[in-house]
């Protein structure tokens, strides 16, 4: 949503000389019992010569980060600050490291690269706290631990964009048996002279699918039915298992 | 062989679940206890969010009770009118523990609590039956050493509401009972347990019941308090994940037999002392958990205000 705002900034082309088109091998990422990870490969082509910046983001929630500190000897949770709208997923994949691909205010304004990411105090007094910085470093810091943010340039990190030629580019988006479901974004942005080029958006899907999906959509809408029916099962799997053994 | 949990969400190896519900039921079948203490920290560890983990561990609990009270009931050693009593205890004490469970999640200290209460509840319990196993251990050594009297009376005894229970051959006050009943909500609910380890002792010392009503009424009243526990989690926090609960039982009710069967072979002052060491280290490691500085010192929430 945010993107195809960004992207009415963009000077209208001629159709016919599209300078940047870009796809995903696939559209939907299937959650199922047995998912354990996932790479999509978005590939494109250019119309010259040009350098390549892809983002992808997740479905917005807000977040809390809590600090642990030594308290009588314990580590406790102490200091805490709450970010709005944080996204889920945030990876970048460039053909070569991002300070050479743009402007830094061109790269910041489409929120490209993590130090561009825009993260949002819920209390807008704590965007100018001391501790605002440390908070924000701490947020994505545990995200990429978890593999849910990172960043990949042409020339060091692990998930570069590949250039086969001078026209096409490929690369492969990894996400972690831990993908948040909902909808994500995928923006392809060209670069030339270090000035924007050409931009453009794929949404993609990760959804749960298969018996997994209606289970938990199960324990969410009908929270009770689901509780009585867990205790069913479990009486029965139990009364089950003492009449069984009994006999051997 | 992977199996995604979809309220945990997360993947994992259904084999690994499989063994620790065999290991923790090979465990509970040797002690007679139902292994909830042993079960929830090493969901934790294998990265199951603490929330789940208690949530699941009250949902796999009202099975292994079910299967487990059968043979006491066979044999008559379940005492309804004492069980029932704690059940109304316990039932005060599961509503309010569920509850309390949600505000420490708010607040963002729930894993502390489940923490503090661990080492707190394991450390206590654990150097009580190391100690009594051990005099018990000396005594039968020492042959002939004079037998005290058959119960002590002390205040609690002086309670009002004097009732009989003519199973247990008891006569004290209904409050007690009612009172156990309380505590053993509580730890089911914020504990993920179902409180054995807790009520057996406290049923014996306490009260003063027979050790033969003892485990079927404990299991008795558990099956209760585990599914209130269970509804109450599934309604209001979403964190039963019926899966899960299915592979540790399985896991759980083979491991249980062998515990039984082996179980034949200890004493009971033997076992009493075996289950004190196998908390004591449990709770060692927990403490250890709170003390050390942690790898990651800042965690994340998502969707909490």
């Amino acid at each position: 949503m945010l993107a195809a705002l960004l992207l009415a900034h963009i000077p209208a082309r001629d159709a016919r000389t599209q300078p940047l088109v870009a796809d995903l091998s696939d559209h939907l990422i299937a959650i199922s019992t047995a998912f354990t990870g996932t790479e999509v490969v978005l590939f494109g082509a250019l119309d010259g010569p040009g350098d390549v910046a892809v983002v992808v983001m997740g479905p917005e929630h807000d977040m809390v980060v809590r600090r642990k500190d030594r308290t009588l000897g314990i580590w406790v949770n102490a200091a805490s600050m709450a970010f709005e709208r944080v996204p889920t997923y945030y990876k970048v994949a460039t053909t070569s490291p991002l300070e050479e691909i743009g402007d830094s205010t061109v790269l910041a304004r489409h929120g490209i690269g993590l130090d561009h990411l825009r993260l949002q105090p819920a209390d807008p007094t704590d965007a100018d706290s001391p501790v605002y910085d440390e908070f924000r470093a701490a947020l994505i810091g545990r995200m990429q631990s978890e593999q849910l943010y990172s960043i990949g340039t042409g020339t060091s990190d692990t998930n570069p964009i590949a250039r086969l030629g001078e026209r096409l580019f490929r690369t492969n988006i990894y996400f972690p048996a831990n993908v948040p479901t909902g909808q994500y974004t995928v923006s392809v942005y060209l670069f030339r002279d270090g000035q924007l080029a050409s931009a453009q958006t794929t949404p993609l899907f990760v959804n749960k699918i298969g018996v997994g999906a209606r289970v938990f959509a199960f324990a969410q809408t009908q929270a009770a039915a689901y509780g009585g029916i867990a205790i069913l099962i479990a009486v029965a799997a139990g009364w089950l298992a003492g009449v069984f053994f009994r006999r051997t | 062989m992977q199996v995604y949990l979809p309220i945990a969400e997360m993947t994992v190896n259904a084999l690994l679940i499989l063994g620790m519900g065999g290991i923790v039921g090979f465990l509970s079948g040797l002690f007679g206890v139902g292994g909830g203490f042993l079960m929830t920290p090493l969901l934790i560890f294998i990265g199951v969010p603490p929330a789940v983990a208690v949530g699941t561990q009250a949902n796999q609990l009202v099975a292994a009770s079910v299967s487990g009270v059968l043979a006491h009931w066979r044999r008559g050693n379940v005492d309804v009118k004492l069980g029932l009593l704690m059940l109304c205890g316990s039932t005060i004490g599961t509503v309010v523990g569920v509850w309390l469970f949600g505000v420490f999640q708010r607040l963002g200290q729930i894993d502390l609590v489940i923490g503090l209460s661990y080492v707190l509840f394991l450390g206590v319990i654990s150097i009580l039956m190391l100690s009594e196993s051990i005099n018990a251990m000396l005594k039968r050594r020492r042959k002939g050493a004079s037998r005290g009297k058959l119960h002590k009376h002390n205040i609690l005894h002086g309670l009002p509401l004097k009732t009989r229970f003519q199973k247990s051959r008891l006569y004290i006050s209904a409050l007690l009972p009612f009172g156990l009943g309380i505590i053993g909500g509580l730890l089911v609910a914020i504990m993920g347990i179902g409180g054995g380890f807790f009520l057996v002792p406290a049923m014996i010392y306490v009260l003063g019941m027979p050790a033969s009503t003892v485990a079927g009424t404990s299991l008795f009243q558990i099956i209760f308090t585990t599914a209130i526990a269970t509804f109450l989690q599934a309604y209001q926090n979403q964190t039963v994940d019926v899966m899960l609960a299915l592979l540790l039982l399985a896991g759980g009710v083979i491991g249980a037999q062998f515990g039984g069967r082996a179980s034949g072979r200890l004493r009971g002052e033997q076992a009493r002392a075996l289950l004190a060491l196998l908390v004591l280290v449990v709770c060692m490691k927990l403490a250890m958990d709170l003390v050390v500085e942690p790898v990651a010192r800042y965690s994340i929430t998502v969707g909490a205000g």
